[in-house]
């Protein structure tokens, strides 16, 4: 087994064993919201780091994915079909949403990803007859697939990590695949890649909807999360939010976004109990992320950890031997 | 039937012709050198012929087929393929990455999400030999950054020879390039064979002359003058144009 293999291994089992070396469930949950966010930030982090293409307007797809199924929870629908429709809904709207922005590039298509985020919000903010305003609209229950009840917070972290795992997987497979690189191609050279052949729109969207996909499972967590949905989850300042994980962690790393996803949650949950202003806190991390380590906090380490590993190899520099000065 | 056949091309940006009824024919396995003085719209030409840019007005025809419409990436699909004058590489990437990327291009694989990369032999092999052929196989796992500027030049070339081109662009082989490394390059084309039809663009002329068979020069986006080397050379508007006698 490689270094690498053994690596991961270790981290499967140490995230296997977490809920039962936690004993205060509020840390459990705390777990299961990082690993679902972590799916939010890899799914965005697909756009932003491999495809270039930074999006402000991911909360909404999130909130279609997270509304959809508590819509249809609402109505008297299963889960199974909730969940199925809920992601249906959300492909579907991350589909509308590739076609409009990818029309631009840059600052452009931020923009424009801001503006259909926005959209989103206001209509689950107005449409009062479907969302329930700004009262949102309650999930009863949890689903249980296989039998196995989710109700419990780590059997929740459970089911939460699961889909982590496989978002992961998911996720380092694609940008090892000849398609992701090809995307990264697209990031750093379009015209150079469309020289060559590529149909470098058609990647976009494709890179679009996988990112969409990812978005719209963390939004079904999220909804039987907290069991809970309103419009506040799609503001603007939740696209804000992911985005921060991703390039705090590290744009274009696997790792990157997970741990990003981390910082902030910890930072929100659990550094707010004990700061009131957690919020300046978070402020002054992401200032110092950003002028110590500008590519985000794993490729920073990865940066330092080998600037020291070099330091500690290279030999004591022996004594220069002077210019001038009498001949022995 | 001409390997590459341009007829009438216009492009104006706003009020500014950048070229002007651009008329050319290039016979299959011709070495066609393309001068002018700066803002001749030379790699206008070449940006109207692989479709970065849709022209006004004319037709590009590639090998008899109406190109004129058709999308870049499909011209590509078709067996025409460029170099840049400005050095447009992937930076971050290896050397071989770069070619692997170039011959991934034409591949059905580009579309696969599923499988590793790393794990397509034959692609590896034949960016390796691309490599071999302009003399950079033995730095191919070296990253774009760490090289130098003659080698990257080397590396668009081998890009788009990965491709079997049909008719290959060169805008400006030699920019930059010393003089050792002029040579270097130079027989590198000189040994690309004549199944490939090569319109290069370049404004060394010691370097670039012998290399042609014939010669176009352009200047404020018309073709002033076409004709064999001495023709060209010997034709007064030539002296007019580029000695600015």
């Amino acid at each position: 087994m490689s270094g690498r293999a053994i690596a991961v291994a270790i981290a499967v089992l140490a995230l296997v064993a977490l809920p039962y070396a936690i004993t205060e469930i509020y840390y459990v949950n705390i777990a299961s919201q990082i690993l679902l966010y972590a799916v939010f930030a890899l799914g965005l982090s697909v756009l932003v780091g491999y495809a270039g293409l930074v999006s402000l307007g991911h909360a909404g797809l999130f909130g279609v994915a997270s509304y959809g199924v508590a819509y249809l929870l609402a109505a008297g629908h299963g889960h199974t079909v909730a969940i199925l429709a809920g992601l249906a809904s959300a492909l579907v709207v991350t589909a509308g949403f590739a076609a409009v922005s990818l029309r631009a590039g840059g600052i452009t298509f931020i923009m424009i990803t801001l503006a259909l985020g926005e959209i989103i919000w206001g209509l689950a903010y107005r449409w009062i007859s479907v969302t329930n305003g700004d009262n949102g609209i309650n999930v009863a229950t949890r689903p249980a697939p296989f039998g196995l009840s989710l109700a419990s917070a780590r059997g929740f972290y459970g089911a939460t990590l699961i889909v982590f795992l496989l978002a992961v997987a998911g996720v380092a497979i694609f940008v090892r695949s000849p398609f992701g690189a090809a995307l990264c191609g697209t990031r750093d050279q379009p015209r150079r890649m469309t020289a060559l052949g590529y149909h470098v729109w058609m990647m976009r969207f494709w890179a679009f909807m996988f990112s969409g996909l990812l978005t719209s499972v963390a939004g079904i967590l999220f909804v039987y999360y907290n069991q809970f949905i309103s419009p506040q989850a799609l503001a603007l300042a939740a696209s804000a939010e992911g985005l921060l994980m991703v390039i705090s962690g590290g744009a274009g790393t696997l790792l990157g976004p997970v741990i990003g996803a981390a910082l902030v949650v910890i930072i929100k949950n659990v550094a707010s109990a004990y700061v009131e202003r957690w919020n300046f806190l978070l402020g002054a991390i992401f200032v110092a992320i950003v002028v110590f380590m500008p590519e985000g906090l794993v490729p920073g380490a990865v940066r330092l950890a080998r600037a020291a590993w070099r330091a500690l190899k290279r030999p004591k520099a022996a004594a220069p031997i002077p210019l001038t000065g009498p001949k022995p | 039937m001409s390997a590459l056949a341009v007829s009438g091309l216009g492009k104006s940006f706003g009020g500014l012709r950048v070229t002007t009824n651009i008329n050319l024919a290039v016979a299959p396995g011709e070495r066609r050198l393309i001068i002018g003085p700066n803002g001749a719209g030379k790699t206008t030409l070449f940006n109207l012929i692989t479709g970065e840019i849709a022209p006004d007005s004319g037709s590009i025809l590639l090998f008899g087929r109406n190109i004129t419409r058709m999308a870049s990436r499909n011209r590509a699909h078709l067996g025409l393929a460029r170099t840049y004058q400005i050095i447009t590489l992937f930076a971050r990437d290896t050397i071989l990455r770069n070619v692997t990327l170039a011959l991934l291009g034409l591949s059905p694989l580009r579309w696969n999400p599923l499988i590793a990369l790393d794990r397509q032999h034959h692609l590896a092999a034949a960016g390796r030999a691309a490599l071999e052929r302009v003399g950079l196989g033995h730095i191919a796992d070296r990253p774009l950054a760490e090289t130098s500027y003659g080698e990257k030049r080397r590396v668009e070339i081998a890009m788009a020879l990965a491709q079997n081109p049909k008719v290959l662009l060169l805008d400006e082989p030699f920019a930059g390039l010393s003089i050792d490394e002029r040579s270097d390059v130079r027989k590198l084309l000189v040994a690309i064979p004549r199944d490939v039809t090569i319109v290069m663009i370049e404004h060394d002329m010691d370097t670039a002359l012998d290399l042609a068979d014939r010669i176009t020069l352009m200047h404020f986006g018309e073709v002033i003058v076409e004709g064999t080397r001495a023709e060209v050379v010997a034709d007064p508007r030539t002296r007019e144009v580029y000695l600015g006698e």
